[in-house]
């Protein structure tokens, strides 16, 4: 069947055209938004002489070895040191300088989680938290590299701004505007390539929730890598079963895009929140929250359950701990479900 | 005495007096390990560094980060007289939306950095110093740490930051008061020879008595010992110096003294007060100043 491609905003017409296929990426671009943070903190820095950076031993693996080589005055390396690294940055923000320090998610959030907090976010100082290997993206590294809490952590600080972008292009945007932000910002990124979904022209607001896909039956919203498999369970959902399901690329968890959550949650009457991150704490619960103030509509969550993941493949181990489209697509029909029940008439004559 | 050195130790006086009443009047606070650095305090913020309540917003001031954070006290006493806040808002230590608190927070003026979670302060110094570094700004970093602090590994990792980058420009003074929460440092988590461990860290290494006025003038002067290399003061102190009943004494870690006992402190204070002011030159500038 064709992809109704009308109801798309700002996917890429080659992604939205193969949504329907069996393997919806095999030709799509694909790339590690790691990478594509390595290629924007360049033109960042050089529009912007305060930017500075900060690696603790990563700089290959994340790629700003080529600010280094491009700005060797402004990057410093601390060794296998994030501890030292996060308070540090924090000294040098307090001076004017807009440090992106930068390791990977587990020791950002963890390792160093008491700098982050104490000598971060306490004094709310200008500092960007650069974080690869975010959520269990790398599937092969083991659990020791999968940080599958890291948005939770970093969303339970107070003062904390978290992003969490799907792809390269909004990547790059994301570092823009986490430059133009005062204040810290945690940017998670993938370890593994993920597909290309997005145009150059995406409306980038950090705190604006986008539509990326219409529907009226119900909206699943997604932050990070499960974008793709989000875009993917709501084609697969229409194509299979009729259902109109509305996308929301949630790229910032915190602040959370309140109205647009509400808005999704009033129009559809249903929601389902899929993120690469446990269920406790992440975006799943700050949409839980808002709802059940607000507008305690059906909801499911998908994200990692009580568990350390195994080591693999990216999508072998995803798929695994359930964060793949078809897991969405059938937490999708169970909400309907829920949702069919929900709003169902109670007749008093049956009652009685 | 020259006029200098008899004008910091009436000040050293002064000082610990304004830190036994917040003590007293806030219910609560860090006694001894404030009335350990309430001389280093005294020196830096009077001889050495280039911070005043008109300079502190320019980017080529001097830095002080407090690392003990705990020892606010001695702080707020130091920076209130120095004239970036007035000295009455001490009273408020402690008390429902007071922004002094029992750790420095940058919401008091002339605090640069929150601290209190113990091994984050030379980090924050390394931060700052690299950053005038590459500003090619002439301010020093200053970072005043704990002895029972240095048992936090990140303490370590900002010392190999500060010798790998020639770090210069910062200066660390360890308190060495020899005594931590629950008895000496050497029982708890030997320290030494400490010396040697910041020597074999890449710092170029003094030790003075960090109660003398006299012996800290002298070696603030001669920093940075070497050209390429971070300095560190190891400053021998007596916890809960210029009290005899509270010197050396661990339980006034964080006591707060009775009537009786605030009494007796306020005389000793009193007593080396009126002997150092006879012994001056009667028309030496020590004007009041509270």
């Amino acid at each position: 069947m064709t992809v109704n491609a009308s109801v798309y905003h700002y996917v890429k017409p080659e992604i939205v055209a193969a949504l329907a296929s069996d393997e919806p990426f095999a030709n799509a671009k694909q790339q590690a938004t790691r990478h594509a943070f390595a290629e924007a903190i360049l033109e960042v820095g050089e529009a912007n002489p305060n930017v500075v950076v900060l690696n603790a031993d990563v700089s290959k693996s994340i790629g700003t070895n080529k600010f280094a080589e491009k700005f060797p005055e402004r990057e410093f390396n601390f060794g296998i040191a994030e501890q030292n690294m996060m308070a540090a940055a924090a000294g040098m923000a307090s001076t004017g300088l807009i440090p992106f320090a930068c390791t990977y998610a587990v020791f950002a959030s963890m390792r160093a989680l008491d700098q982050v907090r104490n000598s971060i976010h306490y004094p709310r100082l200008n500092v960007k938290i650069a974080a690869s290997h975010s959520g269990i993206t790398p599937g092969p590294d083991g659990v020791t590299h999968q940080a599958q809490e890291d948005i939770s952590i970093m969303r339970a600080l107070a003062n904390s701004c978290v992003i969490a972008p799907a792809d390269s292009p909004t990547t790059k945007q994301a570092v823009w505007a986490a430059a133009e932000y005062n204040g810290p910002v945690y940017l998670s990124f993938t370890r593994d390539p993920v597909p290309i979904l997005f145009d150059d022209d995406f409306p980038f607001e950090l705190g604006k929730a986008v539509t990326v896909r219409d529907g009226s039956d119900v909206t699943i919203i997604a932050m990070r890598d499960l974008v793709a498999q989000a875009l993917v369970a709501a084609e697969r959902l229409a194509q299979d079963s009729g259902v109109s399901a509305r996308v929301l690329y949630c790229h910032t968890i915190k602040p959370l895009d309140t109205e647009a959550v509400l808005q999704a949650a009033k129009e559809t009457g249903a929601i389902v929140v899929a993120e690469n991150n446990v269920t406790y704490g992440g975006l799943g619960s700050a949409v839980a929250e808002l709802l059940v103030a607000n507008n305690p509509i059906p909801m499911r969550q998908i994200g990692v359950k009580d568990t350390f993941a195994e080591s693999g493949p990216y999508l072998e181990v995803i798929d695994k701990y359930g964060l793949t489209s078809p897991h969405i697509v059938r937490a999708t029909h169970d909400v309907l479900d829920h949702k069919a029940r929900f709003t169902r008439p109670v007749s008093l004559a049956a009652v009685a | 005495m020259d006029d200098t050195v008899a004008h910091l130790k009436l000040k050293s006086i002064r000082y610990r007096k304004s830190v036994l009443a917040m003590i007293k009047h806030g219910g609560a606070g860090h006694t001894g390990g404030s009335l350990s650095c309430v001389d280093i305090l005294n020196v830096l913020y009077n001889h050495v560094l280039n911070v005043s309540p008109d300079n502190f917003s320019h980017p080529n001031r001097d830095r002080y980060v407090q690392s003990k954070g705990h020892s606010v006290e001695a702080l707020y006493a130091v920076l209130a007289e120095r004239g970036f806040f007035p000295a009455a808002h001490l009273e408020t230590l402690n008390t429902f939306q007071s922004h002094f608190v029992g750790h420095p927070t940058r919401k008091v003026n002339g605090i640069e950095q929150n601290t209190g979670a113990l091994g984050h302060g030379l980090s924050v110094a390394v931060g700052m110093a690299l950053a005038a570094k590459l500003d090619s700004s002439p301010a020093r970093v200053f970072a005043l740490l704990g002895d029972g602090e240095l048992a936090e590994g990140s303490s370590w990792e900002a010392a190999m930051t500060a010798a790998h980058y020639r770090l210069d420009n910062l200066t660390a003074i360890v308190d060495r008061n020899g005594l931590q929460i629950t008895g000496p440092t050497e029982e708890v988590n030997a320290l030494e020879p400490l010396p040697d461990k910041f020597r074999a860290f890449g710092f170029a290494v003094r030790q003075v008595d960090g109660n003398s006025v006299e012996q800290l003038l002298r070696v603030f002067l001669e920093t940075p010992f070497e050209t390429g290399k971070p300095s560190l003061i190891l400053a021998r102190t007596v916890k809960g110096c210029g009290i005899s009943f509270m010197e050396n004494n661990v339980k006034w870690h964080h006591k707060v003294p009775n009537d009786v006992e605030y009494a007796s402190a306020l005389d000793e204070l009193d007593a080396a007060e009126a002997q150092l002011l006879e012994q001056l030159n009667p028309n030496a500038e020590v004007s009041s100043w509270n």
